[in-house]
């Protein structure tokens, strides 16, 4: 297309260096696209040593398996800047190690709802359960839909185990007595939530998919601030 | 689909415009389906009895049907529309292989379709404009390949030699896409629906924003500075300005884009280095943007008079200023400190969508409407309906625009707003929703006017589509182009 182009007096020197070189060579074209493209990247992707924190329990994996398949994170991020009224509104603002076994992580991008990082223990079980079925019995005015499906859909164990054996993969120190003790550990955990629930008179079993979803809530940022806490971190 | 197809005479190169008119379709179609959910989730967002009380229907669900559709069904589509068309006229020859062309089409619908059924259930790698699950991922990187091949095939068989800056463009999108499909996509299955990524935490959040920002980069910049090299000074019958800009910007563009990403985890765990390199490089990107735009908009040159009569002028024009528009924001918005304040908000919505829909959006129907007579071989149906559907699209956005800018610097301040006491000044939360519903209502009316637009391009489409053939055919098919 030389009609196309215009050049402007005598072409500069570089010009005819980058016609000659690169816009009759598609390969050699390619390959310097190719190592223009992957510098940044390779500068600034680096793996992020962390401090420890306890993987999530089978019930949890579960809860966050329900969060990432109802798109949560497209309304709630989990991610509390440091910043004075975040700070205020949230909690402590969290650090990189605190993530250290989200797979995928859940920053979230957008707070058409409130930040979550930080729910952990602040509300009872029964809040988020009456939260779930109709957001508007607990937030006045909210414009969460509701999630009554939750209530009544169930968790299957060999689902989880098979979640909790991928993860071991990617690298989340669960051991063989974790994989093992998957239908063990959901029964236990799912049990103590259920009986908290029944404390304010509500009703369910261990399997379903909300008490999976309670325990994942119920643990956001808690182990993060105890430590904080412990290290006595001002913020 | 009957078009011109008249035996090609000696030195005349037989186009392959079926694949061309087949990309084009599905343009038209998955545009008006993208941005219907597009108006479905913005009314869930001013009246929630919207989410019609069904998991397949919620917000949560619907939000990654809409990115999706629009970026990869109605953008992915019209470049492949543009690259099919003009990369054999500037080669000067055939598709390398009408096979592997077909299965680019018909692979890459699809993929849509499946993703259309599966985000409506659930299923998501939650990863933004990445959440296909692992199947739908693998089935994405073969159809690339075959693309890949064919592009490079016809490089390879080209019968001129000199490789137009507009190819250099498209190279980049068939390369770095790859790149960042697969890289971001790296995970381990746990179930045949379900997978987790090798990466985690903040790892993960920054690849995934490496691929994030670099898919607005690669699929919906490179490809469509591509498309406005070709189209625009076809449209507007005039050389480009600069050769020489061309270039700069070109190598400016593809290799600053990169650093970028970090600009999304701003105040985030990311260290403080790769966050300072994102916001600086961001600053940076202002540079090869402009040169851009400027490179289209100085095109005119000699030709503005044009605009009053031309309404593909019209939308290219206002594509190319929205896309400087948005390129000046996004450097601004990466800020530290702006992005302290628009982070999270409708501000990055607006933003996104004066990208979307003004740069995007208006130059996919500046190229729809070039190629509609002459891809067929018919005279537009209803002329008059382009320029109201300019000044519908155009109206639409600005509102669209306009309304979550005022909605994100409002809800912004709320949040950070501290009284005399020290204490928040707005605790409620739910207290600043309610003061954003009339905005979201205002958004409504935007997006909708702009969708009501694309509608009546689409029935424009058909009814051309359908009507007679040209008697006298002064651009046919197979006459290559000039």
């Amino acid at each position: 297309m030389a009609e196309n182009e215009k050049d402007h007096g005598s072409e500069k020197k570089y010009g005819q260096i980058h016609r000659r070189v690169f816009e009759s060579n598609a390969a050699l074209f390619a390959v310097a696209a190719t190592v223009a493209i992957l510098i940044g990247g390779i500068v600034e992707i680096v793996p992020m040593f962390t401090e420890a924190i306890t993987p999530y329990t089978p019930l949890e994996v579960a809860g966050r398996d329900i969060y990432v398949s109802e798109g949560c994170y497209l309304c709630h991020s989990q991610w509390v800047r440091p910043m004075r009224a975040e700070i205020l509104r949230y909690g402590p603002w969290s650090r990189a190690w605190e993530y250290q076994y989200d797979r995928p992580f859940q920053l979230g991008s957008r707070r058409i709802g409130p930040d979550l990082h930080r729910v952990g223990n602040k509300y009872p079980d029964a809040w988020h359960y009456e939260h779930m079925r109709d957001p508007r019995s607990t937030t006045p005015g909210s414009v969460m839909p509701p999630y009554p499906w939750l209530l009544e859909d169930r968790i299957d164990p060999e689902d989880v185990r098979a979640s909790v054996i991928a993860l071991r993969k990617t690298g989340t120190p669960y051991t063989d007595e974790d994989v093992a003790g998957v239908e063990e550990s959901l029964a236990e955990q799912g049990a103590e939530i259920v009986a908290r629930l029944a404390t304010a008179g509500i009703e369910t079993t261990p399997d379903r998919a909300i008490v999976a979803l309670i325990a994942y809530l119920q643990r956001l940022g808690v182990e993060g601030r105890a430590e904080l806490e412990a290290q006595g971190v001002e913020y | 689909m009957s078009a011109a197809t008249a035996a090609p005479g000696p030195g005349v190169v037989d186009y392959d415009d079926d694949i061309v008119r087949k990309f084009f379709l599905a343009t038209a179609i998955w545009g008006v389906v993208g941005m219907l959910v597009g108006v479905i989730i913005a009314l869930q967002l001013a009246w929630w009895p919207a989410n019609l009380g069904l998991p397949w229907t919620t917000f949560g669900r619907l939000r990654p049907l809409h990115t999706n559709a629009v970026i990869f069904a109605f953008a992915g589509n019209i470049c492949f529309t543009g690259i099919y068309h003009s990369m054999q006229r500037l080669l000067k020859t055939r598709m390398w292989s009408d096979t592997l062309s077909k299965i680019h089409f018909w692979g890459w619908q699809l993929i849509i379709v499946s993703a259309a059924i599966t985000y409506p259930l659930g299923l998501t790698q939650s990863r933004e404009y990445a959440e296909l699950i692992w199947p739908i991922d693998v089935a994405v990187t073969l159809i690339w390949v075959v693309f890949a091949i064919n592009f490079f095939g016809t490089l390879a068989v080209r019968k001129v030699k000199h490789i137009y800056v507009a190819i250099w463009f498209y190279m980049s999108f068939v390369i770095t896409i790859a790149v960042l499909h697969i890289v971001n996509n790296l995970a381990m299955p746990a179930t045949f629906l379900r997978s987790y990524p090798i990466y985690s935490g903040m790892t993960d959040a920054l690849v995934q924003w490496w691929y994030g920002h670099n898919a607005v980069g690669f699929f919906l910049t490179t490809p469509f500075l591509g498309l406005m090299y070709y189209y625009l000074p076809k449209a507007a019958d005039r050389p480009i300005y600069s050769y020489r800009l061309s270039i700069i910007h070109f190598w400016g563009l593809i290799f600053l884009y990169i650093w970028a990403g970090p600009h999304h985890l701003l105040y985030s765990g990311l260290p403080d280095w790769a966050q300072t390199l994102g916001m600086v490089f961001s600053i940076m990107l202002l540079a090869p943007s402009w040169g851009g735009m400027l490179n289209g908009l100085l095109t005119l040159k000699g030709a503005w008079h044009k605009l009053r009569t031309d309404p593909i002028l019209k939308f290219m024009v206002v594509g190319v200023t929205f896309y400087g528009m948005s390129t000046f924001e996004g450097p601004m918005m990466s800020i530290r400190s702006v992005n302290g304040l628009a982070h999270f908000t409708n501000w990055v919505v607006g933003h996104v969508h004066s990208g979307a829909l003004g740069w995007n959006g208006m130059l996919t129907f500046a190229v729809l409407y070039w190629l509609l007579p002459r891809l067929w071989n018919r005279e537009v149906a209803y002329p008059k309906m382009v320029t109201q559907h300019f000044w519908l699209a155009t109206i639409g956005i600005v509102i669209y625009t306009v309304a979550m800018w005022a909605a994100g610097l409002m809800e912004g301040l709320q949040w950070r707003a501290v009284d005399d006491a020290g204490q928040l000044a707005n605790p409620i939360f739910i207290d600043i929703v309610h003061r954003l519903e009339p905005f979201y209502w205002l958004r409504l009316l935007g997006g909708s006017l702009y969708f009501v637009g694309a509608v009546m391009m689409l029935i424009n489409v058909f009814k051309t589509v359908r009507g007679p053939e040209r008697v006298a055919a002064d651009t046919p098919a197979t006459v290559p182009a000039r």
